[in-house]
């Protein structure tokens, strides 16, 4: 479980985030959503501490990652895997390079470990056969499927995705919402996914946390989203004209 | 302007302690500065042969220019190009001419992986980025740009022959009677220092550069502008304050 706790940043003299307060739940994919600017991503980089907020505390169990020190905020990161939305897989090294890489860095493994593993995580998001070729050899979802196999590898307690979505096409998104959801239930992982995605919501948000202009606007679970009536949310998730169509055709036929 | 300046100095200072941490897995960071060793050795290799061959060579000829019709013996336009390509030529020229090559690529190559999130990925992941990415590179910089530089010496006395003895400027007895002349170690000595301080200067300038680059491509061009343009100041600032102090 990972709480944040009135969360203050701002940028020069631009306030960023003010005061959030939330829980994201362990085996649960937390959805962060809200509009471009709302503070999604910078209240990601805050949660694993790329960016330190003027104010707040961030709970990871016990431990509050805005005051550790670096050993320990090292010690706490090895928990933590990330999915970034440009995938930032390392250009020179090979798709299982790319994997083994936490691996190399921090475990003392055999190679012929370090290979089962890495095969294992690449299985786990259907890779296969793709492990001598370079991040550039492969399309766009496969490459956000290696970098979840990477950042499951170390078998983390946490995992962080930033639009995994982004730039996938409605199946492909289909696919990478349930390797996550899958793979959060399997390992009883607490996940934060930053997302834009109204299919995501739908489909995996069981803790979805709504921000505007840096504020948290309204929080829960996906099945509450049709009957709550916060207008923030609604105008949020049926910003889409063929939704709010839909939503009027099947007002009118109850 | 100025507080900026200080701010960067402060920066660069602090950020020294980060580098020089104990590594988190000691066969990643050797793997790591083999890399590195071969790039910066072997990869600028001919650019320094190139170099240093025409620096010989214009030195002699001028130097031929400027010495013959007078009583000083031909003999010492040997040990004039021996000795100023030790002391200035090889360790400063070189310096500069791997600032360019060196320095530029290193601060693209860190600024190009910090806008690609990959620096923030290895973060993440708990990985020391400032000793992982930079450490190796000064080290392999420590290691190669001396070579280099001495590889310069050799390479520019050689040039000097072959720019003036074939083309009759002098004879090879003259010239390699010169370069036997008035040897005094302690020039070698004076070249190796300043190879292994201008050989930081330009690694841990550009990489501070490279791996605080903020925003777009343009401001990637930018930093590996400046770290061209401060690595030489620096160079030759340094280099200035070398020769007061080492033969003071």
């Amino acid at each position: 479980m990972i709480r944040a706790e009135n969360i203050f940043k701002r940028f020069g003299q631009q306030e960023v985030l003010k005061g959030i307060t939330t829980t994201f739940e362990a085996g649960k994919t937390n959805l962060v959503i809200g509009k471009s600017g709302s503070g999604k991503t910078v209240l990601l980089k805050v949660l694993v501490g790329l960016f330190k907020p003027e104010k707040g505390r961030v709970l990871f169990g016990d431990t509050d990652m805005v005051t550790a020190d670096k050993d320990t905020m090292r010690r706490l990161r090895m928990e933590v895997g990330m999915l970034f939305q440009g995938n930032a897989l390392f250009d020179s090294m090979t798709i299982e390079e790319n994997v083994r890489f936490p691996l190399d860095m921090f475990t003392h493994q055999t190679l012929k470990e370090k290979t089962d593993r890495v095969n294992y995580c690449l299985e786990r998001v259907s890779l296969e056969g793709v492990n001598k070729k370079f991040p550039s050899e492969i399309s766009g979802g496969m490459q956000k499927r290696v970098g979840i196999a990477r950042a499951i590898v170390l078998n983390p307690k946490y995992l962080f995705c930033d639009e995994p979505n982004s730039g996938l096409d409605p199946k492909t998104s289909i696919t990478i919402d349930d390797l996550i959801s899958g793979i959060t239930k399997d390992n009883n992982i607490t996940t934060v996914i930053n997302t834009h995605d109204m299919n995501s919501v739908m489909e995996i948000g069981e803790n979805i946390i709504l921000l505007e202009k840096g504020e948290l606007a309204w929080q829960g679970h996906k099945n509450e989203v049709l009957h709550d009536h916060n207008k923030i949310m609604h105008d949020f998730i049926f910003a889409s004209p063929f939704l709010q169509k839909l939503i009027d055709q099947v007002q009118h036929k109850i | 302007m100025n507080l900026n300046l200080v701010y960067h100095f402060g920066n660069f200072i602090l950020w020294q302690k980060q580098i020089y941490k104990r590594p988190e897995n000691n066969r990643m960071y050797y793997k790591e500065t083999i890399r590195q060793m071969y790039d910066i050795g072997v990869g600028s290799l001919p650019i320094v042969f190139l170099i240093s061959i025409f620096i010989g060579a214009v030195t002699s000829v001028q130097f031929y220019y400027q010495m013959s019709g007078t009583m000083i013996p031909m003999y010492y336009i040997g040990y004039i190009v021996r000795d100023m390509t030790i002391i200035e030529l090889a360790p400063t020229i070189t310096c500069l001419v791997l600032a360019g090559k060196v320095g530029s690529n290193m601060a693209a190559e860190l600024g190009g992986m910090r806008q690609k999130e990959h620096i923030d990925a290895m973060e993440i992941m708990g990985v020391n980025t400032s000793a992982y990415l930079i450490m190796p590179k000064v080290i392999a910089a420590l290691l190669m740009i001396p070579v280099l530089v001495c590889a310069s010496a050799l390479i520019g006395i050689l040039g000097a022959y072959l720019a003036s003895v074939p083309t009759g400027l002098f004879t090879s007895a003259d010239f390699i009677k010169g370069v036997r002349s008035f040897f005094v170690p302690y020039n070698v000595f004076m070249m190796l220092v300043k190879a292994f301080v201008f050989a930081y200067i330009l690694t841990s300038v550009s990489c501070y550069q490279g791996y605080f680059v903020k925003g777009g491509s343009i401001e990637l061009g930018e930093a590996s502008t400046r770290a061209v343009v401060y690595s030489n100041i620096l160079i030759l600032l340094a280099d200035y304050v070398i020769a007061l102090v080492l033969t003071a």
